[in-house]
């Protein structure tokens, strides 16, 4: 359910036309975003229909059977009409009839969790592609932005390549954040101890902002990052940037970053401990804590056993049960 | 010396002098005003010698009125102080703009979000609804008290008393840094040590306590108290609404109660039911706080859809249209309302089907909340509209509600949600509904009902003047930051980098100024109708040429509210009862059975605010004092069986033959 043509030929529209002057949640530059753009669009006009005969009907009877309007019928004993009623119940439900079947197909195709089948309304994407995959870590009060398959990580600032589905995994190391870049896609939160996933594409190369967007203490308003879509000989370029730059992000390292900091600087680590983000997310990155999914399975030990399961598979297991994938 | 230390932290706790705010001008500025008007206030009292009348009639009076009259007061009051705070607040986002970051540190500013947030909801919006309904309901419904008159003064003092708890947060330590559901594990003891989610959690839960106990009250009183001949079905509109808030109170206030007093375990305890470890999970807290927090905006809501439907058919002088769609639309909301929590989290990544759900049960709230809105309508449609004070805030909410609810239901779309929710688009959503349904109705609930409270009616030039500014105040407060809000701008922001935006918020503090005249209106108003009460006054008790029960007795009704108790026929009772031609009774009175003045509801409120505040500061001595005080005090006050007594007949009487000269010299 795409409507890019609607999207402009409504431009007469106040909502679109201030749409020009800034507004980038109604002008975004990601697949995801322009669909949720529309998908207010669509809603809005939909509920126009009853909204706008109200508000009219609202002034036109305060105005026409005001007291000194003599002209206008009165009659005070009027209470009941079968016919009224059915259309004050009948046409609100019509409508969220409408807007009900279409929020439960957009929220399952616009789930965050679901991989994109399309890199915009023209180019669909096959079921097995390979997304470029990107661990997300909120700390207090900055970003870390862990890329796996490239084997670097950059604090504040993100990059990936335009018309690449990426994955986002998020997780948090202490206070609930939001991940949210509008030009991107719609935010979802991060959580300590708990994995969140985002889906998203970026169609036009750019520098966009990002944040968090949901409070989370002090340093809060300085926790923004900046993202920049850019072509894939520039990401290649910026990945190469990275490994000659940057610093090392071991445990140590980590625990480092992770104290209350705000307004940071970008900080680049050609480096990064393979096991980081699953220490991160299982709250065990400091030396003689134990991982959360090694606790969740024990007393589960022998039955495990018996059908002779290593704990990595158990732990895939139950990280499966937390995201869904 | 050590000795000496042991001893005062055993009785002080963490308090010390570093936890008194010296040092910040702002807040010695604050407490130097605030503690002249207090020792003002209390000056005039005992000049006045108005010591004995106000603790005789008004601190110990279980009279439903006045306690009514005092919990629309502390309203006020606290509206004063969450309105400076969204003052202060709008003036440092009009400011902190590139590189300036405004006179308000986080530190100070997130305080002031918070405890914004809590006021407004808690200690302005609940006590006027509940005052309200508290002056309102037993006169429409013709009996002479609630249920339970004592209840009702302890339910009173404790929401006052948890009200004091919080403003005494601003001069004794802090209040939380959280914002105002304090979600974990911010609140935890680990994201706040402090003492500030402790004064949070005490307020809350003592003024809980109060809020509870009253919805009790009104459901029983409702259900039980009703005049011969007042079926469900010919209950006035208000004490429909009044009702099924009542019963959202009492299902929904017990998971607060709860879920705080999980977090103080958590905090105090050590326990982890929210905590990052040890299998502490802090998704449940946001789900039990919303299971909670959805009901209560329909709490918030409902009364005043009652009173613009009483408003909507009085000016109209015509009958409410769809009464009985009316009543059904007030139940169906009442039940959907426990199944829409999760709409308020639909980016904490459940499933879409999960996500679908809620967003769709949320929608469908809309209809039957449309379905009243069309009643409203045809209840103006062939009728004679008087552009009265009250018609004029029920025609601007009709408008600004409308809008508020299309906001809403479009926050409802999950997909769409995760562009909107937390950004100032979804702060714009919810002041459009609070303020434009919840605030407008209670101005046109005060500016209806006061003359049946005082005798007079309310000055028309300064209650324009408050209509005007409100209204245009609250457009240009917040439909900036609707167009924020799709400029991706997210909420609880100390300061900005784009200087773009500074001009949308320099509009919004402009509108928080007209508010701000709005309210300086209304409180001209309340003093310029106070000294021109003689050229105001109404001597029918009818001033409106009113419906219900209540405007056939005198304003302001006698102690007993009704000499007899009245005989209902038909949903619109006074109508009905001017239309038969009605006659007062001039004589046969008879003595009148009434409950007694009691100082167990004040004395009981205090020593749990006294318990609270020890419990915040960890004095534990404090607090086994005042809770051994608290219980042995319950237990005494049911050993007092001097509770009632008679009016004498000829009391009765004489009161009612004031009224009939009263009435004859006017007619």
């Amino acid at each position: 359910m795409s409507f890019p043509r609607l999207r402009y030929g409504l431009a007469l529209l106040p909502l679109t036309l201030l749409g020009g002057c800034g507004m980038v949640v109604m002008d975004p530059s990601g697949d995801i975003a322009s669909q949720q753009a529309d998908l207010i669009i669509v809603s809005t006009l939909l509920m126009l229909i009853v909204i706008v005969p109200v508000i009219f009907l609202t002034f036109y009877f305060a105005w026409r059977y005001r007291k000194n309007n003599k002209t206008a019928a009165y009659h005070p004993e009027w209470d009941h009409s079968t016919k009224l009623e059915l259309v004050i119940w009948g046409v609100p439900l019509l409508i969220i009839i409408a807007l009900g079947l279409i929020t439960w197909i957009s929220t399952h195709k616009l789930d965050p969790y679901r991989p994109l089948d399309r890199i915009d309304a023209d180019r669909p994407l096959a079921a097995d592609h390979e997304p470029l995959n990107v661990q997300v870590v909120s700390l207090d009060w900055k970003w870390l932005f862990i890329y796996p398959e490239q084997g670097v990580a950059s604090v504040n600032e993100l990059v990936t390549p335009v018309d690449v589905p990426i994955r986002f995994h998020i997780t948090s190391a202490s206070i609930m954040n939001s991940f949210y870049i509008p030009a991107l896609a719609g935010q979802i939160y991060s959580m300590p101890g708990m994995q969140t996933t985002l889906n998203a594409v970026i169609n036009e190369p750019g520098e966009y902002q990002g944040f968090s967007a949901n409070y989370s203490g002090a340093g809060f308003s300085d926790m923004r990052f900046k993202y920049h879509g850019v072509s894939d000989d520039k990401f290649d370029a910026w990945v190469q940037k990275t490994k000659e730059q940057g610093g090392t992000l071991n445990r140590p390292e980590y625990l480092q970053l992770a104290q209350p900091s705000s307004a940071t600087p970008i900080t680049y680590y050609s480096t990064v401990a393979p096991d980081l983000y699953h220490a991160i997310l299982n709250r065990c990155v400091a030396e003689g804590e134990m991982c959360m999914d090694q606790m969740m399975m024990m007393g589960k030990g022998e039955s495990a056993s018996a059908q002779n399961m290593n704990s990595d598979d158990m732990a895939r297991k139950h990280k499966n049960g937390q995201d869904r994938e | 010396m050590q000795d000496e230390t042991d001893l005062t932290s055993l009785i002080f706790g963490r308090l010390s002098l570093e936890s008194i705010p010296y040092h910040e001008p702002i807040l010695v500025v604050t407490f130097i005003i605030a503690a002249l008007a207090g020792l003002g206030v209390l000056g005039f009292i005992t000049y006045k010698q108005f010591w004995g009348t106000l603790w005789r009639d008004w601190i110990t009076s279980i009279d439903h009125k006045k306690i009514g009259i005092m919990y629309i007061i502390l309203a006020f009051i606290m509206l004063l102080r969450g309105f400076s705070d969204a003052l202060m607040m709008r003036a440092q986002q009009a400011m902190a703009f590139a590189g300036s970051e405004g006179f308000l540190p986080p530190e100070h500013y997130d305080q002031l979000f918070t405890v914004h947030g809590v006021i407004m909801i808690f200690f302005v919006a609940m006590p006027m609804i509940v005052g309200i309904m508290n002056f309102v309901v037993p006169l429409q419904l013709g009996t002479r008290d609630v249920a339970f008159p004592f209840l009702n003064n302890f339910s009173f003092w404790m929401t006052a008393a948890g009200a004091g708890l919080t403003m005494v947060s601003l001069f004794v330590g802090e209040f939380g840094k959280t914002g105002w559901l304090a979600f974990p594990p911010l609140s935890g003891i680990q994201g706040s040590p402090g003492v500030g989610v402790d004064y949070y959690i005490w307020s809350l839960q003592i003024a809980g306590v109060g809020t509870l106990l009253s919805g009790i009250n009104f459901m029983v009183t409702i259900i039980k108290n009703r005049a011969p001949g007042m079926t469900l079905m010919k209950m006035p509109i208000f004490t429909w609404t009044a009702l099924c808030t009542n019963i959202l109170i009492v299902a929904a206030f017990p998971i607060l109660t709860v879920v705080l007093a999980m977090l103080s375990m958590d905090r105090m305890l050590g326990t982890h039911f929210f905590t990052n470890d040890m299998g502490g999970n802090m998704m449940m807290y946001v789900n039990l706080i919303w299971i909670w927090g959805h009901p209560e905006v329909y709490i918030l809501i409902l009364p005043a859809f009652g009173v613009f439907s009483e408003v909507v058919a009085t000016f109209s002088g015509k009958r409410l249209f769809g009464y009985t769609s009316m009543v059904y639309a007030t139940i169906v909301i009442t039940v959907l309302s426990y199944l829409v929590w999760l709409h308020h989290f639909f980016t904490m990544g459940a499933g879409a089907s999960v996500n679908a759900f809620f967003g769709i049960t949320t929608m469908i709230i809309s209809i039957p909340t449309g379905a009243k809105l069309f009643n409203w309508l045809f209840t103006m449609y062939r009728g004679r509209i008087r552009f009265e004070l009250p018609m004029m805030w029920t025609v601007s909410f009709m408008v600004t509600f409308t809008i508020g609810g299309m906001t809403g239901v479009l926050l409802a779309v999950p997909p769409a949600d995760f562009v909107l929710h937390n950004s100032l688009f979804l702060v714009a959503h919810f002041h459009n509904v609070i303020i434009g349904g919840v605030l407008f109705g209670m101005f046109a609930a005060i500016n209806y009902w006061f003359p049946k409270a005082f005798g007079y009616k309310l000055d028309d030039y300064w209650g324009k003047w408050s209509f005007w500014l409100w209204t245009i105040g609250f457009y240009a407060a917040f439909m900036p930051l609707y167009v924020l809000g799709l400029m991706g701008v997210t909420r609880r922001m100390n300061h900005f980098d784009d200087s773009s935006l500074q001009i949308w918020f320099v509009i919004a503090a402009i509108g928080a100024l007209l508010i701000l005249g709005g309210i300086v209106a209304s409180i001209i108003q309340f003093v310029v109708s106070y000294r021109r009460r003689d050229e105001l006054r109404d001597h029918t008790g009818d001033i409106w040429n009113g419906r219900t029960l209540e405007w056939s007795t005198s304003s302001p009704p006698p102690q007993y509210n009704f000499a007899f108790t009245p005989v209902v026929y038909d949903n619109d009772s006074w109508t009905d009862m001017k239309k038969h031609g009605y006659e007062r009774p001039r004589d046969g009175f008879l003595p009148i059975h009434m409950p007694k003045n009691t100082a167990a509801g004040f004395v009981l409120a205090m020593l749990s605010a006294a318990c609270g505040f020890g419990l915040v500061w960890h004095m534990w001595p404090l607090v086994g004092v005042s809770f051994v005080a608290l219980v042995v005090g319950f237990i005494i006050h049911t050993f007092n069986y001097n509770r009632d007594y008679h009016i004498p007949a000829e009391d009765v009487t004489r009161i009612e033959n004031e009224r009939s000269q009263q009435l004859d010299r006017y007619a």
